[in-house]
């Protein structure tokens, strides 16, 4: 099982997208080519995830460096519609979780039936103390959680995966 | 003498010899053994000295009910006290020590409590150490600590590792004996996603020690197939050495997982706690025997039938030559038939039954082994050990009508179910009086969310007796076919709760009901009789099942002694609370990965380790740590407040504000939403500028304050206090959530989106201007401004803001810059004296300047009017939150305390907290006061301590000289002024 490994990820581009849905979705779409995600799942193309939030939020992954000029499109695309595009790409740290003993490794820290998770589902949930998602990035999994506890994070899935 | 049989021992592996020390001595067992079983086979009955009388003590029981055999395990980080050596298994080189006996286990000087026990009865304690009143704390309890008690604390930190697991299944069968086995395999079989789980390391429970034959198979096979069936199948979970320690509501259940507790070599986590979410929860845990309460049945070599029959089939050990078995009940002679089985003597059978007549008792008598009628035990006899039984009619006052050497009584009153997960939620108990025991009462299950039964009993958990019985009980509650199984009729139990029935006091004090706490039958009478009649109050003054068995064996027992002394019946008094674990769980296995730099999460500033690396000293905030100070070398950190607010104030500092909470509110009605939440207009805000608001909740009361500054037409950005980022955030969710829900407004929580530097002091525009970039002067970005542009190559936004009286600029960049945007700022001060200055600075300077600090001025009931405040809220709005809060009468009264500052005569700090002491005595006999202190601090500034405080009509009273109480030391004087202390007309700030 040694071969499970925790990486702590490069910056990635986050941006926040609130709004009714069938307002967000079109834009997304129009700018990314990712389809409107069904409840609690995510789509994912050109590189881009899109991931449902809540019934009014979406949040979309890209490139840390192009985050600025896709939200200022997306702003645009939205025009004088009831929305509001924000990027949080520094708010935010990704971990990849990869190998055979991952998914043990995250059910130690949180409540999730992993069983019964869809392959698309982004499974916004608790991490021992913190809030954190998780979602699957074809083979890999991905965790989620705020800036400012990003070492606690660190330590946490260090110490759960098997030595 | 107990020693190790030649053969048998079904748990046990001989050909595996394990060597282990028990105070010391080197002992030799097997694999297999537990540390009970080993120590037996050397010879060691004697395992430990009772908690108040320190009588010695052997095993009673063979389980997770023994309240006599606790040892300590292990030493150093590994040390564990009170550990049941019925359920440690044994590992080679395990180090097993007594407890509670000096200087020895054998001879130990506590015993004279007992010699003395007439003079130490239930509640001795509260009526003997009343006076006088220090005695108490100083002198009786360490005294009776040391004299009493079990175990000693561990003393060093635990070198074990412990983890956790979620889990989820449709129904958990806690319990891996045939019933358990049976319901796993029916709701397998309907392709539920089931969860096994058994506390011992093999499955089966009692059945192949008991001799059950199964589908025509002895239960040993029996169980060995339905183990490899349920392995075979990929939606059955089983788990070993797993207990189901608790129950709690909506289907989440706590199993206790062992990992390393049996083995020499340990590595990786120690316990495994599955936190399991079950759609339905079977509870398959059997029933546990009682004793019987004659005098003497604590003595060692007394012991319950059923554990005598462990002893002998599961680990080839024998605790006597010559067993005397006293019985109200059919099942002990199952423990004459294996005794005899391992060519053990069993010189007589006492049953307090007459005319009985079952298949079970006549087979035992065909064995040539003569049964008692109506016979009970008057006494026991021995010491260190049995030596023989007087025997009475139990019908009687315990007159002797025979004496009967042996060197082992086995005891049964018979059999409780171990309803403890059914009753952990809620689950209530019917008592049956034929079977003398509490059932599980099907028609009150704990319910669920749809209100509905959670968790169904089955086997003898439930009340099952037979193994037929067992069987249809699961197919009755979980379908599916059940084995057949031969059913051999038992004789009815008689109920039997002191032994004779007429036994004098004396005899009532030596029959022992809870054996770990020392609770005797004569202790619960004299509760009674003292007026303790309820089980519960009866229980907490004589600590009957307060041990760390939680009264496995005794509660029963206790209450059946409190009903016939109350002339009532049991169901009447009725049971204690069964609270979850139901054996005691470490607290490292429920704290998981929570330990060591995990256990808390601690939220880290983008500049944090600029910080660590300065030596910053820390004030925790919320889960933030923020630099306290940056003490230097040798400098206290009183020093180093005072030369960070001189540096600040004459030169440059440098504050690292990241945490304050920074709340985007954007939409159509945002300011309509704003007004709403702040005391303020904040609607009119113009797009550029700064505004300082409150925010009160809907009684009125102040809970946060800060600056929002207004982006655009349809965007504000509000700041919080640090504390308030994630509440203050939540508040206006719920708001336009439940309340204001076709209000256009979403709220996004930014705070660790940026980083935030305070960059303060009379050179703050110097070092920005050298950073370059952005024009910050006092005509382009005056006070109360902000401004978004690029400053020394960081996109960034400047607000114009101060908390320090200074001239001030707050610089957010997105946190991943914030480091480098800091270090550039470190870097470009160095020629203007920058240095960086931490929270008590902070609110030395605020203090200075009369700014009130939310948590110091405000305690959740102190209105912002209280605080002066009144410019701040609006007289134009016809609502907001809190407003008809402040209108109430208690708020309008002309003697609130109110908000002012505070000079001591004599230039002193007065202490936080104080109160100003008023004439008079209130209607406690208290002095009546008429202000406090909220904030006091030494102000560099101005050389003297400074101070603020909230005073009855205090504004009114300007000048006047009160007296605050100073602890330990004579009240101090000071004088009512202006709460601003420094710079009223606000010259350093508007440069």
């Amino acid at each position: 099982m040694s071969d499970t490994t925790v990486l702590a990820m490069d910056p990635v581009g986050l941006i926040a997208l609130r709004g009714p849905l069938d307002v967000l979705a079109p834009a997304v779409e129009a700018e990314t080519g990712c389809a409107r995600p069904a409840q609690r799942l995510s789509t994912a193309a050109n590189g881009m995830r899109v991931m449902w939030m809540s019934p009014d939020e979406l949040m979309l992954i890209c490139d840390h460096a192009a985050a600025p000029d896709i939200a200022a499109r997306l702003t645009d695309r939205l025009g004088d519609a009831f929305a509001t595009v924000v990027v949080v790409s520094d708010a935010r740290v990704l971990f990849e979780l990869t190998g055979p003993g991952a998914v043990l490794a995250l059910a130690s820290l949180m409540p999730v039936d992993f069983a019964r998770l869809d392959p698309a589902e982004v499974r916004r949930t608790r991490m021992a103390q913190i809030p954190a998602a998780i979602w699957r990035e074809g083979a890999a999994w991905r965790v989620m959680c705020f800036r400012s506890v990003a070492r606690y994070a660190e330590t946490l899935l260090r110490g759960a995966v098997p030595a | 003498m107990s020693r190790r049989l030649r053969t048998g021992g079904r748990r046990i592996d001989r050909s595996r010899p394990v060597s282990f020390t028990f105070d010391g001595r080197e002992m030799r067992g097997f694999a297999g053994d537990t540390v009970a079983s080993a120590l037996l086979a050397n010879g060691q009955l004697l395992m430990g000295r009772s908690f108040k009388y320190h009588r010695p003590r052997s095993v009673v029981g063979s389980g997770p009910e023994e309240p006599n055999a606790l040892v300590s395990i292990g030493e150093g980080a590994r040390f564990e006290p009170n550990q049941r050596a019925t359920v440690q298994p044994l590992w080679e080189g395990l180090v097993a020590r007594s407890q509670n006996a000096w200087p020895s286990l054998d001879f130990d000087i506590g015993r004279v409590n007992d010699y003395g026990s007439k003079f130490l009865p239930a509640g001795f304690y509260y009526k003997t150490f009343i006076h006088p009143r220090p005695f108490w704390k100083h002198v009786f309890e360490p005294l009776i600590r040391r004299a009493t008690g079990l175990g000693a604390a561990p003393t060093e930190a635990d070198r074990d590792t412990y983890a956790h697991r979620y889990a989820y299944c449709d129904t958990l069968v806690v319990g891996g004996g045939i019933a358990g086995l049976v319901a796993a395999r029916a709701a397998a079989a309907a392709g539920e996603r089931v969860m096994l789980v058994e506390r011992q390391e093999l499955w089966g429970g009692r059945a192949p020690t008991d001799g059950a034959t199964l589908d025509g198979q002895p239960a040993a096979e029996w169980v060995r197939d339905s183990v490899q069936a349920l392995g075979a199948m990929e939606n059955v979970t089983m788990l070993l050495r797993c207990e189901g320690s608790g129950v709690y509501d909506h289907g989440y259940v706590l199993c206790t997982e062992s990992l390393t507790d049996h083995l020499a070599g340990k590595s990786g986590p120690r316990q495994r706690l599955w936190r399991v979410r079950a759609g339905r929860v079977v509870a398959a845990t059997g029933a546990i025997e009682r004793p019987l309460s004659f005098a003497g049945n604590d003595v060692p070599g007394v012991l319950l039938a059923s554990a005598l029959r462990d002893y002998v089939v599961d680990y080839g050990v024998s605790l006597g030559e010559r067993t005397v078995i006293v019985t109200n009940n059919d099942d002990a002679y199952r423990t004459a038939k294996a005794l005899l089985a391992a060519g053990l003597r069993v010189p007589a059978i006492l049953d307090v039954r007459e005319g009985m007549n079952s298949p079970l008792v006549n087979e035992v008598k065909g064995m040539g082994v003569r049964v008692h009628a109506g016979r009970g035990i008057a006494r026991v006899h021995g010491d260190g050990r049995v030596t023989g039984v007087s025997v009475c009619a139990q019908s009687g006052d315990g007159t002797v009508l025979q004496e009967i050497r042996c060197d082992c009584v086995a005891m049964s009153g018979g059999w409780s179910p171990v309803v403890h997960l059914w009753s952990h939620c809620g689950g209530k108990l019917w008592w049956d009086e034929a079977r003398a025991m509490f059932r599980p009462d099907a028609d009150n299950p704990p319910t669920g969310a749809d209100g509905k039964g959670f968790v169904s009993v089955i086997g003898a958990a439930s009340g099952a007796l037979s193994t037929a019985e067992v069987l249809t009980d699961v197919a009755d509650t979980l379908g599916g076919p059940a084995p057949e199984v031969e059913d051999i009729a038992e004789g009815p139990i008689r109920q039997v709760w002191t032994m004779p029935e007429g036994a004098p006091h004396k005899l009532r004090a030596k029959m022992w009901l809870d054996y770990q706490n020392d609770v005797k039958v004569s202790d619960i009478r004299l509760a009674a009789q003292e007026g303790f009649e309820s089980v519960e109050h009866a229980k907490r003054y004589t600590t009957l099942g307060m041990a760390t068995d939680q009264g496995k064996l005794s509660n029963i027992n206790g209450l059946a002694v409190l009903a016939d002394r109350l002339d009532t019946t049991i169901p009447q008094v009725g049971t204690t609370t069964f609270r979850p674990p139901y054996t005691p769980v470490t607290i490292g296995t429920l704290a998981g990965e929570a330990r060591g730099v995990a256990f808390q999460p601690l939220r880290r500033t983008p500049v944090h380790d600029w910080h660590e690396n300065h030596g910053a000293h820390w004030e925790p905030v919320g889960q933030w740590r923020r630099p306290y100070c940056y003490p230097r070398p040798g400098e206290s950190h009183a020093d180093a407040v005072i030369r960070e607010v001189r540096n600040t104030r004459e030169r440059l500092g440098l504050l690292d504000a990241s945490t304050l909470g920074k709340i985007l509110v954007r939409g159509p009605d945002a300011g309509r939403f704003l007004d709403m939440l702040y005391t303020n207009m904040m609607s009119t805000l113009k797009p550029g500028r700064c505004r300082y608001g409150l925010m009160c909740d809907e009684n009125g009361f102040l809970m946060d304050d800060g600056v929002v500054a207004r982006i655009d037409d349809q965007t504000f950005l509000c700041h919080t206090t640090t504390g308030g980022a994630e509440r203050i955030h939540v508040w206006m969710e719920d708001w336009l959530q439940c309340e204001w829900w076709d209000w256009k407004v979403h709220t996004l929580n930014l705070t660790e989106q940026f980083a935030q530097i305070a960059v303060v002091g009379p050179k703050a525009r110097a070092v920005l201007e050298k950073l370059g970039g952005m024009d910050v002067s006092a005509e382009t970005l005056p006070f109360m401004a902000w401004t978004d542009g690029t400053l020394g190559g960081f996109e960034a936004r400047v607000f114009r803001i101060s908390f320090s009286g200074e001239l001030s600029y707050e610089i957010a960049v997105p946190a991943g810059q914030g480091r480098a945007l800091w270090d550039a700022l470190m870097e470009a001060g160095v020629e203007f004296g920058a240095m960086p200055y931490g929270t008590e600075a902070l609110h030395v300077m605020r203090a200075e300047k009369g700014f009130i600090m939310i948590g110091d001025e405000t305690d959740g009931t102190i209105i912002p009017q209280d605080l002066g405040l009144d410019w701040a809220i609006s007289k134009k709005k016809e609502d907001f939150l809190g407003k008809r809060g402040q209108g109430r009468d208690a708020f309008r009264k002309p003697d609130r305390w109110k908000l002012v500052g505070l000079e001591t005569i004599d230039g002193s700090i007065l202490e936080d907290g104080a109160y100003a002491i008023a004439d008079g005595t209130n209607e406690n006999g208290q002095r009546r006061t008429e202000g406090r202190v909220t904030s006091t601090y030494y102000s560099p500034t101005l050389d003297r301590g400074i101070a603020m405080g909230l005073v009855a009509r205090g504004p009114d009273r300007m000048g006047e000289t009160l007296r605050f109480t100073q602890i330990g030391g004579e009240p101090v004087a000071a004088r009512i002024v202006d709460p601003v202390f420094f710079d009223r007309d606000g010259e350093k700030q508007n440069v």
